[in-house]
């Protein structure tokens, strides 16, 4: 081995502390941009490949009723390559050992053949058998939190009348990788399944022989989706056709899709924040290296070693440390984005999802990782690589330190001079000053800029479940029904108050923005379902017109007083103009509302209402249950503390699992920036130090020259950092928000508290680390040499 | 003959030493014998004794040294390189803490002493002069000497201190802008500035040449006079024992012999 390189050894081990503490900040760059981009990948090509063997298809309808003969007059259409005519159905379920009812979408496999677009990925068992009624395929997710296996047996109430169903297998579907009951915000993934059955069984159930009531259409490669999408809808029309949408409709894909969003968002964020941190520590640390070498660096080039040799001596010193960090960050993003692509397959269902292998993610990590180092030693190398030998070998000009407020300054503070060397120290490198402090000021905006989504999580739990849909369960009937049914529910066991809800889908438009949207209708006066504007002051729904969600208004670009176009997607098919007369705020999806009598006005004259939301005596609940399946006519329950539990965990576990991650590397950057500043001014006052401790000074007292000047630091960098955190939760909201989802930009006081908390803890870690360095000062050795 | 009554706290630890008075006696500048040591010397040491241990190899660099000296004493320490002098100015000091044997200042125990009793010592009772002068680079002149005075229990003004080494005019100046000499100065300012009852100095003008080096000297020996400062120098210079009661001479880790000087010599009178 060549001497240099064993000097860089010896360098590196004599400098593990600190080099340690660089590659740390370093691997937290490298892992967040493994798992971000990893799982992006992840996610995104298992799902194109799986589209692309399961022929998922592009464009979706749902109608009334049409003969099969009408799949040719669509398969005909310009830009369709294949088309697919199925029978889909809610249906209520009920399961052994779960009190209230689940519920089931029914979906047609073809007699014969396999189905020609979104084809299943059988896990499991086998496909029913043509001309067995009673058997069916189940949706995996459904059937792992049921416990069902091949065998398994399940009642569903098919068009009225209860059935024994027979699994025989378990299934995937492209068009259900996210599954969710329509109507719910969340996936329950013990309450909501998908069931496939022969197409024989289906028809004859719901009286569709010979005729399909949903479609699938495949495009050819180039074709426009809106010109095919408008042929269809001019197709179906007649049938009842309810507006064919294409993919970034469809709930599951549109799920997915906010994920990637999110994912992507991620990975544009964090990681450059840690390469720039990581970038600077590299700086500092060399700078003071290459100080304290000073004199070597002429010895070598009077040696004969030129410039470049030098710099290259260095730069392989900091590639050295970033190895060392891409090493480490592999380990962790690997870790972390199986442990990540574990939870997601838990509400994604794919045929097999790992964590990419992508050799080309981890070489661009590792390069990026490797430029961010070498650009870090760039200024400290050149500054000192290209000192002519004579001049490197005198020892540097002395630091010239300046009075802060002139030497005759009037006001005289009367500080101890203790104070006067910290403010003198920190002036006199400008630069390192200032690069600590926005270091720490990262890692308090990563905190604040991570904390913050739990509580924007629970406000809008509590929005959601506390102040603006406060009954305990909503009932959807199967279909509309008069006015009257309220009575019957309101007459059901355990209910304790009942209001009516009409949910009607529609194609809502303005200008050329549309959107498949539900309105719903509730009586003007409703306690249970509330709306609030964006002050959470209750709106009362107004006697016309229409409220919009301000997702859907923004996305519309509409205020109240404009007019929007309100199509239905059922039935009569003619196109409304409706007022928009309010705005509320909605973070779920996007939303209409309208007073339920004006709703019916618009669209069917007749008073008719589709469900009922209902508050519930909690101790007769199971009566309530049991009356619900015995008369299934009635329809689905969907239960709010379920709905809340599930939505916790749901969150709970992504949210946490992110923020774990998150504040465990914003406490390495803390940490790392703190040290390796704390490291770097022992060494340049070192000497200062052990002269004090000789004239008197107690360990304690000399440490706090130290100590006050990561005081300083610090507190100089938690407003910076509250400021920096707030913009990164504000982009967060920016580039995580869907039509399905928004976050609420709700920062609480306590956001702020416990994220100087987390880097003020990790300051005085390493602090007390460096301390230990100072009660370890050698006073003798100090006083021998000059500097 | 002025006569200093120096009663101070001394360190916990070390016991209570407020009651004791130190009669000091201190001579005339040119005053020609040393002073009369009473009751009890100020600064004492029995087999005092310091062994180097680097890995297997002892290397004795203080081999049982007795030595007292008295209040206001100016004693010059000669000897070859490696003789033992700074081990044993570091000792006496309370930089270090011997292997074997005793220190003592009046009758506390420096051996005995903890960590925080030793730096005790050295806040309310020594002051060091070294060859690098090791002043605070951030501060000024006049800053550098208050660090000492604001932990001192009845320290001199900063300028005073200032003015008895003749840098009255420099003192807002930072170290970087002083001369060396003018640097070993500020630090001696900043050594009496807390009117030590004990000034060692190791090799104060080994940075310096001759015409500063007395001026320095000439600082030494005034606080001396003055102030009665119990004064150790270390030197390499031989021309500079003609200005000290005695002499100490070192050879291998012990003080090989002691003379005193009849007559001293002014430091205005030495050059080399
Ligand atoms: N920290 C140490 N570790 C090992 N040996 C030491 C140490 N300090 C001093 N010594 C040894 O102790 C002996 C006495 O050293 P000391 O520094 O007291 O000599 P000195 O008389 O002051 O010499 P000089 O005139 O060169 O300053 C020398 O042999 C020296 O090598
Ligand atoms: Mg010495």
């Amino acid at each position: 081995m060549r001497a240099l390189h064993i000097k860089l050894l010896r360098e590196l081990r004599r400098l593990w502390a600190q080099v340690l503490a660089i590659a740390l900040v370093m691997a937290a760059g490298v892992a967040t941009l493994i798992i971000g981009v990893g799982t992006y990948q992840s996610l995104e090509r298992t799902r194109a490949l799986y589209y692309e063997a399961n022929h998922f298809a592009d464009l979706f309808a749902g109608l009334t009723r049409a003969p099969r003969p009408l799949l040719d007059e669509i398969g005909a259409i310009d830009g369709v390559l294949a088309v697919d005519g199925r029978i889909a159905k809610l249906a209520l379920a009920d399961i052994e050992g779960l009190t209230e009812p689940a519920s089931t979408l029914l979906v047609s496999l073809p007699d014969g053949g396999r189905e020609p677009l979104n084809q299943l990925y059988l896990r499991s068992g086998r496909l029913p058998e043509v001309g067995h009624a009673t058997e069916a395929v189940v949706s995996e997710i459904f059937a792992k939190a049921r416990g069902f296996v091949p065998g398994s047996h399940l009642r569903v109430v098919m068009n009225g009348s209860l059935r024994d169903i027979t699994i025989t297998g378990i299934a995937l579907s492209p068009e259900y990788i996210y599954a969710m009951a329509p109507g719910e915000t969340m996936p329950n993934e013990g309450r909501f399944g998908v069931l496939w059955m022969p197409e024989k069984a289906l028809a004859a159930a719901y009286d569709l022989q010979g005729a399909f009531n949903a479609v699938a259409v495949k495009l050819l490669p180039g074709a426009s989706l809106p010109a095919v999408t408008a042929a269809v809808d001019r197709v179906l029309a007649p049938y009842g056709g309810q507006g064919a949408y294409g993919r970034a409709q469809q709930t599951s894909n549109a799920f997915l899709d906010s994920e990637l969003t999110q994912l992507r968002g991620m990975s544009s964020v964090l990681p450059p924040v840690f390469l720039l941190v990581a970038a600077f520590l590299v700086n500092m640390t060399l700078t003071r290296l290459i100080a304290l070498e000073r004199e070597q660096i002429g010895l070598l080039k009077a040696l004969g070693y030129s410039s470049w040799a030098v710099a290259w001596h260095y730069v392989e010193f900091v590639m050295l440390i970033a190895i060392v960090g891409t090493a480490l960050g592999y380990g962790l993003g690997i870790w972390a984005g199986n442990g990540l692509t574990v939870l997601y397959a838990r509400f994604y269902s794919f045929p097999v999802l790992v964590f990419s292998r992508d050799p080309i993610l981890y070489v661009v990590a590792g390069g990026i990782t490797m430029a961010a180092a070498v650009i870090g030693a760039v200024r400290a190398v050149s500054k000192a690589a290209w000192l002519p030998p004579a001049v490197a070998m005198l020892p540097p000009a002395p630091p010239q330190y300046r009075q802060v407020l002139g030497a005759r300054t009037v006001v005289r503070l009367a500080l101890p001079q203790t104070w006067n060397m910290v403010t003198r120290h920190l002036l006199h490198w400008p630069w390192r000053t200032i690069g600590g402090v926005l270091g720490m000021a990262f890692a308090v905006a990563i905190l604040v800029g991570s904390i913050w989504s739990i509580g924007s999580m629970n406000f809008t739990i509590d929005y959601i479940f506390n102040r603006t849909e406060r009954q305990d369960a909503t009932i959807n009937f199967l279909g509309a029904k008069p006015v009257r049914a309220l009575y019957e529910i309101g007459r059901l066991p355990g209910v304790l108050a009942a209001e009516p809800q009409r949910t009607i889908g529609v194609e809502i438009r303005s200008g050329h923005v549309k959107r498949r949207v539900a309105v719903s209708g509730h009586a003007a006066g409703s306690r249970l379902t509330r709306l609030l504007d964006a002050s959470l002051v209750p709106v009362v729904l107004p006697p016309t017109g229409i409220v919009l969600g301000k997702t859907l208004a923004d996305l519309l670009g509409v205020r109240p007083g404009d007019t929007v176009e309100v199509t239905p997607l059922e039935g009569d098919r003619t196109t409304r103009q409706v007022t928009v007369t309010g705005l509320v705020e909605s973070y779920l999806g996007l939303s209409a509302y309208m007073e339920l009598g004006a709703l019916n006005a618009l669209f069917d004259h007749a008073p008719l209402i589709s469900g009922a939301n209902v508050a519930i005596d909690t101790s007769r609940e199971a009566e309530l249950f049991a009356a619900l399946k015995a008369t299934p006519a009635l329809g689905l329950i969907s239960l709010r503390a379920v709905s809340l539990e599930r939505f916790r965990e749901t969150m709970a576990e992504n949210l946490f699992v992110m923020i774990g991650v998150l504040v465990a590397m914003a406490g390495v950057i803390a940490f790392g920036v703190v040290y390796n500043f704390a490291r770097i001014s022992l060494s340049e006052q070192g000497r200062e130090m052990a002269s004090l401790r000789v004239l008197g000074f107690y360990r304690h007292e000399v440490s706090m020259l130290l100590l006050a000047e990561i005081a300083v630091v610090t507190l100089l960098a938690q407003p910076i950092g509250w400021f920096l955190g707030y913009q990164l939760a504000r982009g967060m909201v920016r580039s995580f928000s869907s039509e399905l989802f928004t976050m609420p930009l709700v920062v609480s006081p306590d956001v702020y508290v416990y994220s100087s908390a987390v880097v003020v803890a990790a300051a005085l870690l390493s602090a007390l680390i460096v301390r230990r360095r100072i009660d370890r000062l050698d006073m003798i050795a100090v006083l021998k040499t000059r500097e | 003959m002025i006569r200093i009554n120096c009663r101070r706290e001394f360190t916990h630890s070390l016991g209570d030493m407020s009651q004791s008075n130190v009669a000091r006696s201190a001579p005339d500048t040119a005053g020609a014998a040393p002073p009369t040591t009473a009751a009890a010397p100020l600064l004492r040491t029995s087999k005092l004794t310091k062994i180097y241990r680097m890995g297997d190899v002892e290397v004795l660099a203080l081999d049982a040294v007795d030595f007292s000296a008295g209040a206001g004493e100016f004693d010059v320490i000669l000897g070859p390189s490696g003789s033992g002098k700074s081990t044993f100015l570091n000792l006496v000091g309370g930089l270090d803490t011997p292997t074997s044997g005793e220190a003592w200042f009046l009758d506390h125990r420096l051996t005995a002493a903890s960590e925080s009793a030793l730096t005790r010592y050295r806040r309310e009772h020594v002051g060091f002069v070294f060859q690098f002068y090791n002043l605070v680079p951030s501060l000024t002149a006049r800053e550098n000497v208050r660090l000492v005075t604001e932990i001192a229990h009845r320290p001199m003004r900063a300028e005073e201190a200032l003015e008895l080494v003749g840098l009255k005019e420099r003192m807002d100046h930072f170290p970087a802008q002083l001369s060396g000499g003018e640097q070993q100065r500020v630090a001696i300012a900043r050594a009496i500035a807390k009117r030590p009852d004990l000034l060692l100095c190791d090799e104060p003008t080994g940075a310096l040449d001759s015409a500063t080096g007395v001026v320095v000297l000439e600082a030494l020996t005034k606080v001396n006079a003055e102030l009665g400062t119990t004064t150790l120098v270390i030197t390499h210079n031989v021309a500079i024992r003609g200005i000290a009661h005695r002499v100490i001479n070192f050879a291998n880790g012990r003080i090989a012999s002691i003379e005193a000087n009849a007559h001293r010599l002014p430091a205005s009178a030495i050059s080399w």
